[in-house]
């Protein structure tokens, strides 16, 4: 018998004799105990996610505030704060029923009121995402301190998808109700009613949060402290993970280059799940108003010269999946029935060849700019790529580099011919994809409005129907419709239903459990 | 010192004088460089409130709005810049909305750690630099002078991150003898003293790196300054008045030979509190130079402006104080009272 079947025979894997420095007692089961440390970058403005919604608020603020409802990997409804709810036959009225005996973190109950406060009053005051939701609501009814009624001024479908902790974060209604929201003292605390509370916050540094003791769910939450590290440099950041000093990652933590030799570590399991609720989009964002794009055929021919099979490998290391039209395949109303662009050079020279756009002395047809998203180093490989793959075809694209703002700029006033866009579609048509595609939409100076310019008056009613028409049958039937007309006319060119690497040490349990991932509250994650 | 022959209470009153005078040149060129860095900032395309809705990923033009009402972008330029220069003339630094603090306050957290590692390395490679240059130098053309000269320039030649990223894998990752980043270890309890350690020990590779070039620059310049100065008559001299070797070189070589270390040095110096973004960004180091960085990168202007400002009054009394020191070492130099 030889050590390692020796070690395996007494029950201790080889996790425990590589002595990962954690502090942390091994015992069976959902033990109590035990310190989470992960990463944040960068490193959010403030932890308060009524107030602020980019992405390193979400991921923390999901441990501080929670929201009536939590979401399945299938995007099903799940108890969130409330333990129960009912849909009226009419579409208009939402009953829910909270838990008993939850607090916040100052220790006060957390109630309807502070239900109806946050959805009605200061989420669709300060959360623009919220606002497009929430001010459908007409009335909110607080019969008793556990039930809250919402009554909406028209039927919209997605209510229910819409009650997440990154889009309805309850927040008290005795701190925030008649001050300013964004200057009231009580933001640098973060008071929520969430698992873990915030400890300490050295700028710079780190976020260290600890186990709120009034927590509402027995014997949750198992993790004593949460401590998020702020490690700005990439490389660090696999350090941190050699090392294993780290027991989760997330997002863009690890470059897709470091996924394969990061993946054969012995201590961590390699998944991309956990993003189904967001399930960001990636495409090529094209100017409609711009010649030769106005031209449907020159938008196909794009579609046909690029190789995303070769770009999903090369550029993002084999993990993101090849998107077939507007509606992720991890959300609802997806329909798989619709138009192929496979990748054929010849197809698409011969779309340009129709259009007239013969290729001229120097193999080039036409010259477009593509301006790269300035968000980070893959974002610039993809640019390359891409001027590769369509300079085949005879499309000659010119990068060009930017920072966050300037792209900002450029891109919301339409100053832009091709760019990149990576959007989130929050489980339901209504609530991602739409704002692309329909016209009431365009708005110069807004980001991720309909900045392509595409316009169709049957895309806007069918979109429009299936918002707010409750029958899910009939939903999918308008969904299938007006996907087949997107994939048709391709407004823009979906490239990939983009995948993120989470590496989660062995040990922990729990992790991703919901369809938001990392970002839920962890109160059931522990170490086994 | 002084040239003048002004009695002594007329001395004292030109001294005055002088000073007020400096204090109102200090002011001016403190409201002249907030004006070209609020000019310069506000230069660039884009503003917050587009970069914040740029990756909130979602917006609308309330959210904009609002956005652009906080950081004052709704008013136009001049009466922004009016009302900044207004706050500067206050010792008002402003207020950062994105981070929901002072931006006195940012700073102020920010500025020990940049200023524990960045003066550590400076005074490292500072002394090692004067000590190995002079070494080289006075012996010119032997071997350990050749050494000396081939690891500065290797040294000088290293791109900072690299050298740090490759500190980083022997001796965090492959020896596990120092943290790899960080500044202290988090959510432990220690002692003072533990305490002191545990940072120094998180210093030990980034100020290494750090120092690293540095080293080399004073080495390379304290060498050819030493030949410089040995080859003058005043050495001869002194070799002929008998002197001893250790004599000659501490009190004429290297005091003579100090002098463009000491100009180079306080350029640097005003280096230092801008910190190391690229090594702070490396060892995770919470220090000013990622805060700058990150605000410029968010567009976040009070702050960006702040730094700025902090650091360009840092700078001008760095350069007074330079102007000191050289006026220790070589009475020559001088700087008349009054005229």
């Amino acid at each position: 018998m030889n050590r390692r079947e020796f070690a395996k025979m007494m029950g201790v894997s080889a996790v425990a004799l590589s002595g990962i420095p954690l502090g942390i007692t091994r015992v069976a089961g959902q033990t109590k105990g035990g310190t989470l440390n992960t990463i944040i970058q960068p490193e959010p403005p403030i932890l308060v996610t009524a107030l602020n919604q980019q992405q390193p608020t979400l991921t923390l603020g999901g441990k501080i505030y929670e929201s009536l409802l939590r979401y399945s990997p299938d995007l099903k409804p799940l108890p969130g704060l409330a333990q129960s709810w009912e849909v009226g036959a009419d579409g208009l009225t939402y009953t829910f029923k909270l838990f008993p005996n939850v607090t916040f973190h100052d220790g006060k109950p957390l109630t309807s009121a502070d239900v109806a406060f946050s959805m009605t009053k200061m989420l669709p005051e300060t959360h623009a995402r919220a606002r497009a939701i929430y001010s459908r609501i007409e009335s909110a009814e607080t019969p008793d301190p556990l039930t809250v009624i919402f009554k909406l001024k028209a039927p919209f479908a997605p209510f229910l998808t819409a009650l997440d902790c990154t889009t309805g974060p309850i927040v008290p209604k005795h701190i925030y109700d008649g001050s300013d929201y964004r200057k009231n003292p009580a933001n640098a605390q973060a008071i929520g009613s969430g698992p873990f509370k915030l400890k300490e916050w050295v700028k710079g540094s780190h976020v260290h949060l600890v186990r709120h003791e009034g927590y509402y769910r027995k014997d949750e939450p198992y993790l004593d402290e949460v401590i998020y590290r702020i490690i700005p440099d990439a490389a660090s950041r696999s350090v941190a993970l050699e090392q294993g000093k780290i027991n989760l990652t997330q997002w863009n933590d690890i470059e897709f280059y470091d996924v394969a030799r990061l993946s054969k570590l012995p201590n961590y399991e390699m998944t991309t799940k956990g993003y189904e609720y967001f399930a960001p989009h990636q495409w090529l964002e094209l100017n409609n108003r711009v010649k030769p794009m106005d031209d449907k055929r020159f938008r196909q021919a794009i579609a046909h010269a690029l190789d995303l099979k070769s770009m999903a490998a090369r550029v993002y290391f084999g993990l993101p999946k090849i998107a077939t039209g507007p509606v992720s395949s991890k959300t609802r109303f997806y329909e798989k029935d619709v138009k192929r662009y496979d990748y054929s050079l010849e197809k698409a020279k011969a779309l340009l060849d129709e259009m007239g756009l013969k290729p001229g002395a120097d193999g080039k047809r036409v010259t477009l700019k593509y301006l790269i998203p300035p968000y980070g180093e893959v974002y610039q490989r993809a640019g390359e790529f891409i001027r590769q793959s369509l300079g085949r075809a005879g499309i000659d694209i010119q990068l060009e580099n930017t920072d966050v703002g300037g792209w900002a700029d450029k891109f919301s006033n339409w100053d832009y011919e091709i760019t990149g866009n990576l959007v989130y579609q929050f489980g339901d048509p209504a609530l991602g994809v739409s704002r692309t595609y329909i016209s009431s939409n365009i708005k110069k100076g807004i980001l991720f409005s309909n900045t392509a310019g595409y316009s169709n008056p049957e895309v806007d009613r069918l979109f429009d129907e299936a918002a707010s028409t409750i029958d899910e049958a009939k939903r999918q039937e308008l969904y299938s419709k007006v996907q087949k007309i997107l994939v048709e006319d391709v407004p823009v060119v979906w490239m990939f239903e983009a995948a993120y690497p989470t590496f989660i040490d062995k040990r922990l349990k729990n992790v991703i459990s919901t369809g938001v991932g990392i970002h839920e509250s962890f109160s059931s994650v522990y170490f086994g | 010192m002084s040239s003048t022959t002004i009695n002594k209470g007329g001395r004292a009153g030109a001294v005055a004088l002088a000073l007020a005078g400096w204090v109102v040149k200090f002011v001016v060129v403190v409201l002249v460089i907030a004006t070209f860095n609020f000019i310069l900032v506000h230069a660039a395309p884009g503003d917050p409130a587009q970069v914040i809705a740029g990756q909130s990923g979602a917006s609308d033009e309330k959210l904009l709005e609002q956005l652009r009402a906080e950081y004052g972008l709704d008013k136009p330029y001049p009466v922004q810049l009016a009302n900044y220069l207004g706050r500067v003339l206050t010792l008002d630094l402003g207020y950062s909305y994105r981070q929901q603090r002072t931006v006195s306050s940012l700073i102020m957290e920010r500025l020990p750690a940049t200023l524990l590692l960045t003066a550590t390395a400076f005074i490292l490679a500072l002394i090692s630099g004067i000590f190995l240059g002079t070494l080289a130098g006075i012996r010119a053309g032997k071997w350990s002078d050749t050494l000396l000269t081939i690891v500065s320039l290797l040294l000088y030649a290293t791109p900072v991150f690299w050298l740090g990223l490759m500190l980083v894998l022997l001796f965090a990752v492959e020896l596990n003898w120092l943290p790899a980043f960080g500044y202290a270890t988090i959510g432990v309890q220690l002692s003072a003293f533990e305490r002191m350690l545990d940072i120094g020990k998180h210093m030990i590779l980034p100020v290494t790196s750090l120092a690293a070039i540095y080293l080399a620059i004073y080495t390379r310049l304290m060498r050819s300054s030493v030949l410089d100065v040995t080859h003058q008559d005043f050495i001869k001299t002194a070799k002929a008045k008998g002197l001893k070797q250790g004599a000659i070189i501490m009190h004429h070589i290297l005091r003579n030979a100090m002098l463009p270390i000491v100009t180079v040095a306080g350029m640097q110096a005003g280096a230092l509190v801008g910190g190391a973004v690229v090594i702070e960004t490396v060892f995770a180091w919470p220090g000013l130079g990622r805060l700058i960085y990150d605000a410029l990168l968010q567009r976040d202007y009070p702050v960006l402006l702040g730094v700025f400002l902090v650091m360009s009054v840092i700078v001008i009394a760095l350069n007074l104080l330079t102007d000191a020191i050289y006026r220790m070492i070589d009475p020559r130099v001088s700087v008349r009272a009054a005229s």
